[in-house]
């Protein structure tokens, strides 16, 4: 902020707060004591006026507000860019708690990261702890249970995307996931698709039709073990979802295979590193390791 | 016809309009509200459709009781208040018309869109831009009218009353017509011309002020004239007048940075917004002085004066509510009231506790004397009174069920256990409200039913009108 903007604030600030001590000086002058109810003499409408004096109490209330607002302005950033002789800011106010509180719990913390993820999830204490966490900081998408919802996998079974040993969930927590599906409708068809997805029903046993199943199986060969693998059991290193064992991501029925094939499917699972800290990963990956054991 | 009178004849055909359409939109208004209350409480009363979605209506019901109800009973006052303390028919009965006409197609215009969802995202301006220009003309002509009549008044000084509706007035053309300033794209969407900290700033810069200048400033000069009219007293200080108008109008303008609190807004203009906050307690209370002083001496009518009785409770109200902002606005106050119920409850103070109440108070002194009654001679006195108590504990039910509500939620939410986790997730905190939601259904309805019971009353006073001019006019 250059110098003019500092000045310009600074005196409309002062300003507007001075002018209303000169205000309630001036409105002073003169006035009658109290309970003379002596009147103006102007009329409207019927209404006269009185001129009482202002209330003493109110008086020492403005002039309380005006002198309190006065010395904060100087102590506390309020005249642009001077920071105010106490230096404070809410930047500096953050930084100082976060710091105060990890050097609070980092004892706990410290403890719990000097053991496995596998180990710590047999720690009673640090599951808890691990809920919580997750309670606030995962729920959101894969519910209070963990158990996920459309879109988002259930943590609590022990199908996984990634890999479910330990380390592994860690390493998705702490470096989040990007899973993509292409989009196959322009490369085969509208018919293709339901072709392919009637031989994808048949993978996971579920009903479908003789005829499109053979002709899906053959655009499957071509487009899809490449993730998949021949037998549609899917790939840990690229996510790519086990298609025979009818879990489901974004639904099992004819029409949602149909648009995962025909439109593809995006899923961003965030990094959490640089949101909540090696640490603090450390043990929501126990507790979410805890859930499929 | 009124050659008796010293003063010409007054035009009492806009405000009993206006008069009349702030009751029937006060009807709306509170009903959408305890729509929308009703749906916290049990949200499947959304009926899974998104016109009548919470996001859809919540702007809805603000716009309806803030423009078209507060902005209704606003026209209707003025207008009066204008042409009587200045002894002067209004500027221009052609515009008057023009105000009237122009300012109810904006509502309906409102009531459309809204539920439709077409909105420029900008609390209590979500209105988009062929709307907002429309807003920009009428206000521009109530301008033309109020200020022409003070021109042409027949007393040498303008009375206080006129004073705060002429701020009121002029403010909410700058804070207008800068808020809105945006690209349109198509005829039902357009986007800010501010973007990021500056758009907050703009937006809480106008949304503090309507509060400050639509429903402090422009209210204050209805109580300024309805109070010592139902009381029959003269005003208690013109001093205290003039000090409390210009500091609270020179203040207020500032103080719209307290709802960016420990935002990306620079430091230095929450400091000030917050001491200038700060500074608003004395000017706001001057008013409150001037108005229940005015009342010494006459508390006996409070006995029998049920209308009297709503000036003087939405004195009240008007006092704790400008007491409440100002703490809230410290910063540390803030940070356990921000995001929470206690603002929603705060607001209802001031919105209900004040803005009605005088609202009310001013129609049942107005309305009989608009249909050739004298002054306060409504069809049912007791009717008053019902709505009275009505409106006096629906209030208090909301506004003490959001108090709990925030204050457990501000604590819930910065609860820590031993491990520096917290204590509660949100879902937590909301479980616990659910209580405080059904208080809350159950205050707004008794507010809503003192309103119907209000429509009730002037429906049977219009019915029997004498339209006796002589009185009316005198």
């Amino acid at each position: 902020m250059s110098v003019f903007w500092t000045v310009w604030i600074s005196i409309l600030l002062l300003g507007s707060i001075v002018g209303c001590y000169v205000l309630l000086k001036l409105a002073q002058k003169g006035q009658s004591g109290e309970d003379e109810n002596v009147k103006t003499g102007h009329q409207y409408d019927g209404i006269e006026e009185f001129d009482n004096p202002l209330p003493k109490w109110w008086v020492w209330m403005f002039i309380g507000t005006i002198v309190f607002g006065l010395v904060y302005s100087v102590l506390y950033p309020a005249l642009g860019s001077f920071q105010g002789f106490l230096g404070w800011s809410s930047q500096g106010q953050w930084e100082q708690e976060v710091a105060s509180k990890e050097h609070e719990y980092a004892a706990i913390f410290n403890k719990y990261a000097a053991v496995s993820v596998k180990e710590l999830a047999n720690n009673p204490e640090a599951l808890k702890t691990g809920q919580r966490l997750f309670a606030n900081n995962c729920a959101v998408c894969h519910g209070s249970t963990a158990t996920g919802s459309r879109g988002f996998p259930n943590l609590a079974d022990k199908d996984w995307l990634y890999g479910g040993d330990a380390e592994t969930i860690k390493q998705s927590i702490m470096n989040g996931r990007f899973s993509n599906m292409p989009p196959w409708g322009s490369v085969l068809g509208e018919e293709g698709v339901a072709n392919v997805t009637q031989f994808v029903l048949s993978l996971s046993g579920q009903s479908h039709d003789a005829a499109a199943t053979e002709k899906g199986q053959t655009s499957f060969k071509q487009f899809c073990i490449s993730c998949h693998g021949a037998e549609g059991k899917g790939n840990v290193l690229f996510g790519a979802p086990n298609l025979t064992d009818n879990v489901w991501l974004y639904g099992g029925a004819k029409e949602y295979i149909a648009e995962s094939i025909g439109l593809g499917r995006k899923g961003v699972m965030p990094a959490h590193k640089d949101l909540l800290g090696d640490e603090k990963v450390h043990v929501i990956a126990a507790y979410v390791y805890s859930l499929s054991q | 016809m009124s050659t008796a009178f010293e003063h010409p004849v007054y035009n009492y055909k806009v405000v009993r309009q206006f008069a009349i359409m702030t009751v029937v939109w006060g009807v709306v208004g509170m009903l959408v509200g305890v729509i929308i209350a009703a749906q916290l409480a049990w949200p499947a009363l959304n009926l899974d459709l998104p016109y009548t979605h919470f996001g859809r209506l919540r702007p809805l019901h603000t716009n309806a009781v803030i423009f078209a109800f507060g902005g209704s009973a606003l026209f209707a006052a003025s207008f009066y208040v204008v042409q009587r303390t200045c002894q002067a028919r209004l500027f221009s009965d052609g515009l008057a018309a023009f105000c009237f006409w122009g300012w109810q197609l904006i509502i309906v215009l409102a009531a459309v869109t809204l539920p439709l969802g077409f909105t420029s995202a900008k609390e209590y301006a979500e209105l988009e831009w062929p709307i907002d220009i429309l807003i920009a003309v009428v206000w521009v002509a109530y301008a033309v009218v109020f200020f022409g009549t003070i021109m042409q008044r027949k007393v040498n000084h303008i009375y206080v009353a006129n004073w705060f509706f002429g701020a009121m007035i002029i403010t909410i053309a700058i804070l207008h017509i800068f808020n809105n300033l945006e690209i349109p794209v198509t005829l039902t969407k357009s986007y800010s011309i501010y973007s990021g900290t500056i758009d907050a700033m703009m937006q809480w810069w106008y949304g503090h002020n309507a509060v400050g200048f639509f429903l402090t400033a422009g209210f204050l000069g209805i109580m300024y004239y309805f109070v010592p009219k139902q009381a029959g007293r003269p005003v208690y200080s013109y001093r205290l007048s003039i000090v409390h108008f210009w500091a609270l109008i020179s203040i207020y303008i500032w103080a719209g940075g307290h709802h960016l609190h420990y935002s990306a807004l620079p430091d230095w203009a929450q400091s000030a917004a917050m001491v200038m906050s700060l500074i608003l307690l004395a000017p706001s209370w001057g008013g409150m002085i001037n108005g229940v002083m005015t009342l010494s001496g006459a508390w006996y009518k409070l006995r029998t004066d049920p209308i009297l009785r709503f000036l003087v409770v939405s004195l009240s109200f008007y006092g704790m509510s400008t007491f409440e902002g100002p703490m809230m606005s410290i910063k540390t106050v803030n940070a356990l009231s921000h995001n929470t119920d206690w603002t929603i409850g705060h607001v209802h103070s001031g919105a209900l506790g004040w803005v009605a109440m005088v609202t009310f108070g001013a129609l049942y002194n107005l309305l009989p004397i608009l249909y050739g009654r004298e002054q306060g001679k409504m069809y049912s006195i007791k009717l008053i009174n019902t709505h009275f108590w009505l409106a006096t504990i629906g209030t208090v039910l909301y506004i003490v069920s959001m108090w709990v509500n925030g204050i457990m939620q501000g604590l819930m939410w910065r609860a820590v256990n031993d491990d520096g986790t917290l204590t509660y997730s949100f879902i937590e905190s909301l479980e616990h409200s659910y209580p405080g939601y059904i208080v809350r259904v159950v205050g707004g309805a008794l507010f809503f039913a003192g309103m119907l019971v209000m429509a009730y009353n002037t429906w049977m006073t219009a019915k029997g009108k004498q339209l006796n001019d002589e009185i009316a006019q005198a």
